[in-house]
């Protein structure tokens, strides 16, 4: 995590700081950060954890959605300092270095992605519903995706996608 | 006897092969433009103009440039300095990129802010102060025509008044003459509103210019790399091969991110100042406000019917609100787009259309929004009036349809606007369209659901689509011809790399590119990598966009692949001790054509081109093909909806939809099934929910997503999809036809009409697009046509 302070090496004036420590896909994480910066930020330029997208800076898309002690929160309206002390889990820690989750299976055997920009985030918002519901009904997934945008698919693959999932995970 | 090699299994044409991309999307990551960091890189930041219509009194940067962490100020003045305030259009005209004497939409470009950090660049944004002498707006073509109305580019010698063209085609005394013979004349008038493409990435480019070698590469995110790599060097005047565009990993394109933008140009020009690469990353709003809009065209429709139901001729006059600049992405013979490619599935003899083009003060809009040129528009237009026709003759909507559309018999068929169809089964089409959504039975339960008081309804679209520009006699894009290339290696151990001039935005072409290898090599899919979107690295081409990407680029594969499989035949005949003649070909084998198990696989052959080649032969085994295509592809799809309209809330439901595309021959089922999903999801949120209007002052109302609705997994209805009907194109080396944007063309149409049927005792003849609760409630109270067209009031 050295790569946080050599991000904040370059201080701009008379600005705050906040010293704040997050636990990140497993890692402490320890950072100082503008008060205002928000957390999709440090995790994409802080932690260069890129997989978690930025589509529309107002809570809408869902591109930048993260779990933060386990609850699906659109990253980019969070302050990073509002995470000091949580455990955040972003698209990153889903797989493991031999084993895809079988949510990122289940997305590329239905055929649940195009573009790949919302895929983290729909991951994150249905992982969030399977730990919670190991057995939801296609309605229960479409209402778990609702604050998640997709321009490309039109859902149908990517509700089939978390189905198929949900199964592995129950097998 | 060796068993030939079975095409599915290694991934060839018609295998639902798992994406090769998802697997860095899964985990994410992919390298989209926002994940690439350069050393020493700074970030721009875009001062946008509140107001649609003012005169720039003056601009005072000097606060901005006091905040620590500021490295550049930008404005329109000192980008004059270098010739570079204004821009070249991709249809002629010019573009503010910067503006200096005028803002002429809400959000253009006014000034840009380089420093260390986004937020510095934003707090310096904030600190320029520009004073600002506002105009009268225009919002429509109405106000535009208007005595007295302002003129919006007076930056313009010879222009007078806010008109851009006045184009038109077909015959226009023949069909006078059809006019005057017809039973029954069935009007329409309406607008298809402005939308916006909207890909959850914006638009963003990371510029870097290295003074010690001089050369320029850009990160951007473009659908078209090479144009924009032609683009730069014509506007920022640098040479073409010292300009490397690398277009990475896209979130999503759907025309919007086929034009060239002032920020892309902003910041080069930042770069080369200040020698250090400068990333821009559009916000949201920026990019619905700014970037390439679609649609936004007024319809005066008329059609000539026999009482029989023959339809004798077409007459359409167009009017197209192109906003401040004329910057549409088309082929420059054609002003409005292939709008004249209406009705083209229709056996009608006569037609004409005449259409005008208009500025205001909106953000540039006419972008391919998913769609061939304009062609959404005359796929709605060609519907709706079809329906409206059926309605007013009284006849059954299918029934009318059958006798119109253009006969099996009759391919290859010349349309009234003079396109030549290659092929096609429409009849057949509307047959399993029918049947599947259960038409008869439908028409029984929709009479018995009325006399109870519900209202159910039943829609139909029908259409065609030209995908695939050029030829390259008819489509040229700045005198560019339309055309595309494909480039192949195959390594001596039988493994390939292929390279093309289109670039994927979620099309899946490092998937198939490879399909349409094994299918023509017989190596297999998993054994050939595909590399696109570097100019340095790609052959020429001229983006993806309109559906071009199988027609035109995947056709050059294939074609390159031909001219592989050639050398190999001969590298067999070498190998084999026979002459070429005696040698056949299987997927992936040559062989004696005497002594069939006598053969040599391809991998075999690329081993001998490195290893053991004939004398005389140049060695290697690498190929391309530029393939300039014959004629456009002319996929077919029938769409069918049913809906059920709730009378108190003027709320309607989708209850059914079914969809039959013919797009000749598919690469991979799998993902074809994927795009007909997604058009089909963007023609119901174009129906129902999606579109961008402005108020008399030229607001934009739609400027971020809490505005500007897309559906989400919770509204989005199930759809049906059937391909039992394959009509391979006679000249695509493979039979495809593209598919990508038939259902986002040819679906909204299929959706208003469900309504329109369902409200049909009503009398109304149309509500535009969307078709917003309030809007088929005031219909269904009022009985009366419900207009969508800006300005909408303000106050509500």
């Amino acid at each position: 995590m050295t790569l946080i302070e050599q991000e904040q090496a370059e201080p701009a004036g008379e600005v705050p700081e906040r010293r704040i420590t997050v636990t990140v896909n497993g890692a402490r994480a320890t950072a100082v950060v503008e008060p205002r910066l928000l957390l999709s930020h440090l995790l994409r330029q802080g932690l260069r954890l890129t997989g978690t997208h930025m589509g529309c800076d107002t809570s809408n898309c869902g591109a930048c959605t993260v779990l933060v002690d386990g609850t699906p929160v659109k990253s980019c309206t969070m302050l990073a300092v509002q995470a000091d002390g949580h455990e955040i889990t972003t698209v990153e820690g889903l797989a493991t270095q031999s084993e895809l989750h079988p949510l990122q299976e289940g997305f590329r055997e239905e055929h649940g992605l195009q573009c790949g920009f919302c895929t983290p985030g729909m991951m994150m918002a249905a992982k969030a519903l399977l730990d919670r519901n190991p057995e939801p009904t296609e309605e229960d997934v479409r209402w778990a995706l609702s604050g998640n945008l997709c321009r490309c698919t039109g859902y149908q693959n990517i509700v089939k996608s978390v189905l198929w999932a949900a199964e592995k995970l129950r097998a | 006897m060796t068993q030939a090699l079975d095409e599915i299994k290694i991934g060839g044409l018609g295998s639902s092969r798992k994406r090769v991309e998802d697997s860095r999307f899964i985990r994410g990551k992919g390298n989209y433009v926002d994940d690439i960091v350069l050393p020493g890189m700074l970030h721009m930041e875009i001062l946008r103009s509140p107001l649609a219509h003012a005169r720039i009194k003056s601009i005072d940067t000097s606060r901005a440039w006091q905040i620590p962490g500021v490295h550049l100020v930008l404005t329109g003045e000192m980008m004059a300095t270098r010739n570079l305030a204004w821009m070249p259009t991709l249809s002629y005209d010019t573009q503010a990129v910067l503006a200096t004497d005028k803002v002429r939409f809400q959000g253009q470009e006014v000034a840009c802010v380089i420093a260390d950090d986004p937020y510095i660049a934003k707090d310096a944004c904030e600190a320029i102060d520009v004073d600002y002498e506002p105009l009268p707006v225009i919002v429509n073509p109405e106000q535009a025509v208007a005595d007295g109305a302002p003129v919006i580019r007076d930056d313009k010698e010879n222009q007078a008044d806010n008109v851009i063209y006045n184009w038109e085609v077909g015959d226009a005394d023949g069909t006078e003459r059809a006019f005057a013979q017809a039973d029954v004349i069935s009007r329409l008038r309406l607008h298809y509103p402005r939308s916006h493409p909207s890909p959850i990435e914006c638009c963003g480019s990371i510029a870097d210019f290295n003074r010690a070698t001089s050369k320029l590469t850009v990160y951007m995110t473009t659908q078209a790399p090479h144009i924009i790599r032609a683009a730069v060097a014509l506007v920022a005047e640098l040479p073409e091969h010292m300009i490397r565009i690398v277009s990475p990993d896209i979130g999503g394109g759907f025309g919007n991110k086929v034009p060239v933008y002032p920020g892309y140009v902003a910041s080069i020009l930042a770069s080369i100042l200040l020698e250090r690469p400068v990333k821009w990353i559009e916000d949201k709003t920026g990019n619905l406000i700014s970037t390439g809009f679609a649609r936004d065209i007024y319809l005066d429709g008329e059609l000539a019917l026999r009482k029989d139901g023959k339809i004798l001729g077409v007459r359409m006059h167009c009017d197209a609100d192109h906003g401040a600049f004329f910057s549409d992405a088309q082929p420059s013979k054609f002003k409005i787009g292939l709008l004249h490619s209406s009705f083209a599935a229709y056996d009608i003899p006569f037609g004409h259309i005449t259409a005008r083009g208009t500025y205001s003060n909106k953000a540039p809009g006419g972008v391919a929004y998913r769609c061939s040129f304009r062609v959404t528009e005359a796929m709605f237009f060609q519907e709706r009036m079809i329906h409206a026709a059926a309605a007013d003759l009284g006849m059954d909507q299918a029934e009318f349809r059958r006798m119109n559309l253009v006969r099996d018999d009759q391919f290859p068929h010349r349309t009234p606007f003079g396109f030549l169809l290659d092929s096609g089964q429409y009849g057949k089409c509307l047959d399993v369209g029918l049947k599947a959504i259960g038409y008869q039975d439908f028409r029984a339960k929709q009479a018995e659901a009325r006399a109870r008081g519900r209202l159910l309804g039943l829609g139909i679209s029908t259409m065609t689509e030209p995908l695939g520009a050029g030829n390259s006699r008819e489509y040229d894009i700045l005198g560019i011809k339309m055309f595309d290339s494909a480039e192949i290696k195959v390594h001596m151990t039988g493994k390939a790399i292929v390279r093309t001039g289109a670039r994927t935005q979620g099309q899946g072409h490092e998937t198939t590119w490879a399909q349409i290898v094994a299918h023509e090599l017989g190596i297999p899919a998993e054994d050939v990598v595909v590399e696109e979107g570097d100019t340095d690295t790609a052959p020429f081409g001229m983006g993806t966009y309109a559906s071009r990407s199988t027609p035109v680029a995947g056709a050059a594969v294939a074609m390159a692949a031909r001219k592989i499989r050639a050398k190999a035949r001969q590298l067999a005949a070498h190998l084999l001790e026979v002459s070429e003649e005696d040698v056949d070909w299987e997927l992936g084998r040559f062989y004696v054509r005497s002594a069939p198990d006598r053969g040599v696989t391809i991998q075999e052959c690329a081993m001998a081109a490195y290893s053991n080649m004939p004398d005389g032969m140049e060695p290697g085994l690498q190929n391309m093909s530029f393939y300039d295509p014959p004629n456009l592809t002319w996929p077919f799809a029938v769409y069918i909806v049913t809906v059920e309209v709730d009378q108190e809330t003027g709320v309607w439901d989708v209850t059914n939809m079914v969809a039959v595309d013919d797009c000749g021959v598919r690469i991979n089922p799998m993902i074809v099934e994927g795009q007909i999903m997604g058009g089909l999801t963007e023609a119901y949120a174009m129906s129902n929910m999606q579109f961008i209007t402005f108020d008399a002052d030229g607001n934009c109302v739609g400027s971020n997503y809490m505005d500007y609705l897309l559906p989400t997994a919770w509204e989005t209805p199930g759809f049906e999809l059937h391909s039992e009907v394959v009509t391979p194109s006679p000249h695509h080396p493979i039979g495809a036809k593209g598919v990508g944007e038939c259902a986002a063309v040819g679906g909204p149409a299929a959706f208003v009409n469900a309504v329109m049927d369902a409200i049909s005792d009503t009398g109304v003849r149309n509500i535009d697009m969307p078709l917003l609760p309030d809007r088929v409630w005031e219909a269904l109270t009022e009985r009366h046509d419900v207009s969508g067209a800006p300005p909408v009031r303000s106050d509500g």
